[in-house]
Formats: C-alpha cells, sequence, structure tokens
C-alpha cells in the first residue's frame, strides 16, 4: 500500500500500467523493477532502458555571477565550463566532507542547471539558496516542476531520433547539452547518464513527462527498449564504479578518499568551501580509499558487510567496510566497492568480507568493472 | 485450482515441507521465489547440521536481496541439494520441486505446519 505521504511522479501511472514493482525512495514511490532486475540491466548493456528519475532534483541559477557563485560551493572549475556542456562534481562542507554529488548543466553564460540526489534535495536547495545570495543571483529549486527521463543504451540514439527529437539532440557529443524537442516536447537534453552507457538525460515539465515517456517508450519498441527501475540502475552504476551518495559517499567521506580527486581542482583560479581541508588532507595523504571488490571466495558482498583481514577469524576487528555490492550480471561475478586502509588498497591484495559469521576471500580489482565498447 | 500443491506443508516463513516416509524435504515457496527474483546463491548448512524449529538454517540470495531460510521443524540435515551450487536458477524454475534446499531426520512435531488452502489464505491477507 503506498504511504500517502509519499510522492508521486507525473510518470506513476504509466508505472503501474506496466506492471511496475512500486517501492519508497527519499520520500517518493519509485519503481524498482518491472520485468525484473535482470533482463532491465541486461536490455540497456543491448539495445536500452528508460527510467524515470523524476525524484531527484533541480536548481536554476541566473545571473552575471551565476558561474561564480556556484563554483564558490563545488570542487570543480565552474566559469571554466564551455556553455552547452555538463560538469559532475561534488559540494563539501568546510571539513572536505560530502554533502552532495551534482552535474552542473551550462545553459547559457548566466544560466545553469544543478541536479541533485533526491536524498538530499532539501539539504542542497537550502545551502545552494543560501550561499548564492551575495552574489546577486536569482535561484529557483524547480525540482517540483521538473521530470526526468533518462534513455540509455547502445541503441539511445536511434531510439531519441526514431521518437521525432530535433536532429540536434541525437548529435550531441558526450557530456553536451542542448535545449530542444523530442515528440513536440520542449526538453534540456544532455548526453549525460548514471549506467556506462551511451544515452540521454532529459528534463521537462511535468506536465509533459508522460508524452516524452510514451513517445520514447513506442519509438523504442523496435529496438528492444525496456522500462527499467531503481534496482537495474543500481547495478548497472555499480559495474560502471559510480558512487551512489549513502553508500560511497557521504558527509563522512571526502572526495579524495572516496576516488573522486579527478573532480577536485584544488588549482582552480576560485576559492571554495572546503578547499582548506582538502588541500590538507592532499598533504598529509589518504588514510583509507575506496576500491575495487571481487569476491573470490562464494559469496556476495553487499552494504555495510565487514573487511577483514583475509586469514582473520570471523569476529576479527574490520579493516574497512563494504558501501556497495552485489552479483553483476553483464560479468557473472560477484562485485563491490568498499574502504580499505591506503596500504593495503593495491590491486590484487587480498581480504576477507564477513558474511553471516563466515569471512569469505575477495580480491582488490581495477575499476570500472565495466567499460562500454566505443 | 491451487497454485501450491497439495501434498506440501507450510510455513508461515513461506518455507515447504514434504513428508517422505520418516524424512522431510524442505525448500521455499513460488511466493517467496517471486518476492526475490533471479536466485543468484543458496547458502546450506552442512550434512549433520541439527536445526532448531525456526532455526535460521541458510540463506537465499538474488541480485537485490538476502533472505534467510528458517527450518519449518526441528531435525538433523541429512542431505543437501548440491546442484544449487552452481545451478541457483532451479529453485526459480521448480521452487516447490527440483529447487528443494535440505531433507532433514525429524526430531520435532510436524502440527505447527499449515496446509495448503490455509498458505493461500495467509498469503491474501498480506497482499494488500
Amino acid at each position: 500500500m503506498t504511504d500517502p505521504a509519499s510522492k508521486q511522479t507525473p510518470i506513476h501511472a504509466e508505472h503501474l500500467a506496466l506492471g511496475a514493482k512500486m517501492v519508497p525512495y527519499a520520500g517518493w514511490t519509485m519503481p524498482v523493477q518491472y520485468a525484473g532486475l535482470v533482463p532491465e540491466h541486461k536490455a540497456v548493456r543491448s539495445a536500452a532502458g528508460l527510467f524515470d528519475v523524476s525524484h531527484m532534483g533541480e536548481m536554476f541559477i541566473e545571473g552575471t555571477q551565476a558561474a561564480q557563485a556556484i563554483d564558490a560551493l563545488v570542487t570543480g572549475d565552474i566559469p571554466a565550463m564551455p556553455v552547452g556542456k555538463a560538469l559532475y562534481t561534488v559540494c563539501c562542507n568546510e571539513r572536505g566532507t560530502i554533502l552532495d554529488d551534482l552535474i552542473v548543466y551550462r545553459l547559457g553564460e548566466e544560466r545553469f542547471l544543478v541536479v541533485m540526489n533526491a536524498s538530499n534535495r532539501e539539504k542542497i536547495a537550502g545551502h545552494f539558496a543560501e550561499r548564492v545570495k551575495p552574489f546577486g543571483v536569482t535561484f529557483e529549486d524547480a525540482s517540483d516542476r521538473y521530470a526526468l527521463l533518462a534513455l540509455q543504451g547502445p541503441k539511445a540514439v536511434e531510439i531519441i531520433a526514431a521518437a521525432g527529437a530535433d536532429p540536434v539532440i541525437p548529435a550531441l557529443t558526450s557530456f553536451a547539452l542542448t535545449e530542444a524537442k523530442v515528440a513536440g516536447v520542449n526538453v534540456i537534453a544532455a548526453r549525460t547518464g548514471y549506467t556506462a552507457e551511451d544515452g540521454f538525460e532529459l528534463f521537462c515539465a511535468n506536465e509533459d513527462a508522460v508524452t516524452l515517456w510514451r513517445a520514447l517508450m513506442k519509438a523504442g519498441e523496435a529496438f528492444g527498449l525496456l522500462p527499467a527501475g531503481l534496482g537495474a540502475r543500481d547495478t548497472l552504476r555499480l559495474e560502471g564504479r559510480l558512487s551512489l551518495y549513502g553508500n560511497e559517499i557521504d558527509e563522512t567521506t571526502n572526495p579524495l578518499e572516496a576516488g573522486l580527486g579527478w573532480v577536485v581542482k584544488l588549482d582552480k583560479p576560485g576559492d571554495f568551501l572546503g578547499k582548506d581541508a582538502l588541500k590538507a588532507i592532499r598533504e598529509a595523504g589518504l588514510t583509507r580509499k575506496i576500491v575495487g571488490l571481487q569476491m573470490t571466495g562464494r559469496g556476495i558482498a553487499r552494504h555495510g558487510y565487514p573487511l577483514v583481514l583475509a586469514d582473520a577469524e570471523p569476529g576479527s576487528t574490520p579493516i574497512g567496510i563494504v558501501t556497495s555490492g552485489s552479483p553483476a550480471p553483464s560479468l557473472d561475478k560477484n562485485i563491490g566497492l568498499g574502504y580499505l586502509p591506503a596500504a593495503l588498497s593495491a590491486i590484487g591484495t587480498k581480504v576477507g568480507v564477513e558474511i553471516r559469521g563466515k569471512v569469505i576471500e575477495a580480491e582488490v580489482v581495477k575499476t570500472p568493472f565495466y567499460k562500454r565498447v566505443r | 485450482m491451487s497454485k501450491f500443491p497439495s501434498d506440501l506443508k507450510y510455513t508461515k516463513d513461506h518455507e515447504w515441507a514434504k513428508l517422505e516416509g520418516d524424512l522431510v524435504r524442505v525448500g521455499i515457496t513460488s511466493y517467496a521465489v517471486e518476492q526475490l527474483g533471479d536466485v543468484t546463491l543458496v547458502d546450506l548448512p552442512k550434512v549433520g547440521a541439527k536445526l532448531a524449529v525456526h532455526g535460521q538454517f541458510g540463506a537465499i540470495e538474488s541480485v537485490k536481496a538476502v533472505s534467510e531460510l528458517f527450518a519449518p521443524i526441528a531435525g538433523e540435515v541429512v542431505e543437501i541439494n548440491g546442484a544449487l551450487d552452481a545451478n541457483p536458477e532451479l529453485v526459480n524454475e521448480g521452487p516447490h520441486d527440483k529447487g528443494w534446499m535440505i531433507v532433514l531426520k525429524p526430531t520435532g512435531d510436524l502440527s505447527e505446519l499449515m496446509d495448503a488452502a490455509a498458505y493461500e489464505a495467509l498469503l491474501d491477507g498480506l497482499d494488500h
């Protein structure tokens, strides 16, 4: 039974009509699967999947100082962004730990869209609203009026073209964006995603969401498109070694230890919240690091399971923790991510995962676990 | 027609028990399997393990979830379904037959087990 306090996306009725299994997530009622996690995951890798991720949050920041305003709050270099490009970055607090991971989309010289995780919407919108004030920009939390669909997979380009997208959309290069139409619906279209496949993220007004969803589903039929839920979204992103807020990253982790050093531009011209703390952390060196794990023994590592030395007895003091883990449907292996002491984080290191009172062996491996053929 | 075989007994934890002479074969129901999705791993006890009624004897995992397995009756494990090691999908294919998990020599009584009709009634009460 749906919690009456839980929010529904504009696509809700479509999910029910498709027989989706709905679950509560971040205050929303979301589809976790339709045909099944494994078929949906595999469809995204071989054809395409369509995700309703309208629960995510969208902020618009506009004005002559918009780039500077955002730049002060994130680790990436925002003024250096070309118009029409997107940037993955993190927003830290003064301790250098992570408030959220974000994608910033530069719609114009003075116009930005910032997308935040559903679970952090209130926190980040409040943080930005307050902190951009000195820059004299306009700020809007537009989350409640925008829907977001993600079309992901090798057939995404053909499907979006078949759905009647303006040609500028399938022509987008990686991480580029444009404002155009699909099936008569105005969208902000970006060649971005969270699945380690090619694809598009499409932002549209709530009232257009069903039209857009149906147009993509119809066009996708001939290509093997499946509607895909949060279950497949998680296994796809894990294979691609993408972070999930609340697992690999949160307010106790800094981006350097989380393997996100590449998004931290300590040398960018602008100062930013957390810069001094991150500089100090970089100078001191990391005590722990996120690593990729592959089970070598028989078992599945999952979020929260302790990591111990490879020859440790069950109940030993943990040396780390699994942040995410599951079977990998595309790889026929059981994989995971976790924190280990920096000294024990080299590729090939064997560790133990404590699973229901037994220690099962795993190995530190290179990530991403999966990389799409380009 | 009942979708749960009438020659099996059931528990509220969605296990089934089949009386075979003085032994009892145990598995999980199609309802439990449906909740799990594609089974990727089944963790079974060793032969000789002694189980208490409702005691956890193992776990069954899908991509997304881990579910514990509970003994429907007290007893000693005399056989385990080794085929599930390489082929956990047998549980999805035949939850009430080829997906069986353990065979017990019961030490406790079987009276707490319910029949197919009672199990179906229990499920009707759940699906809201």
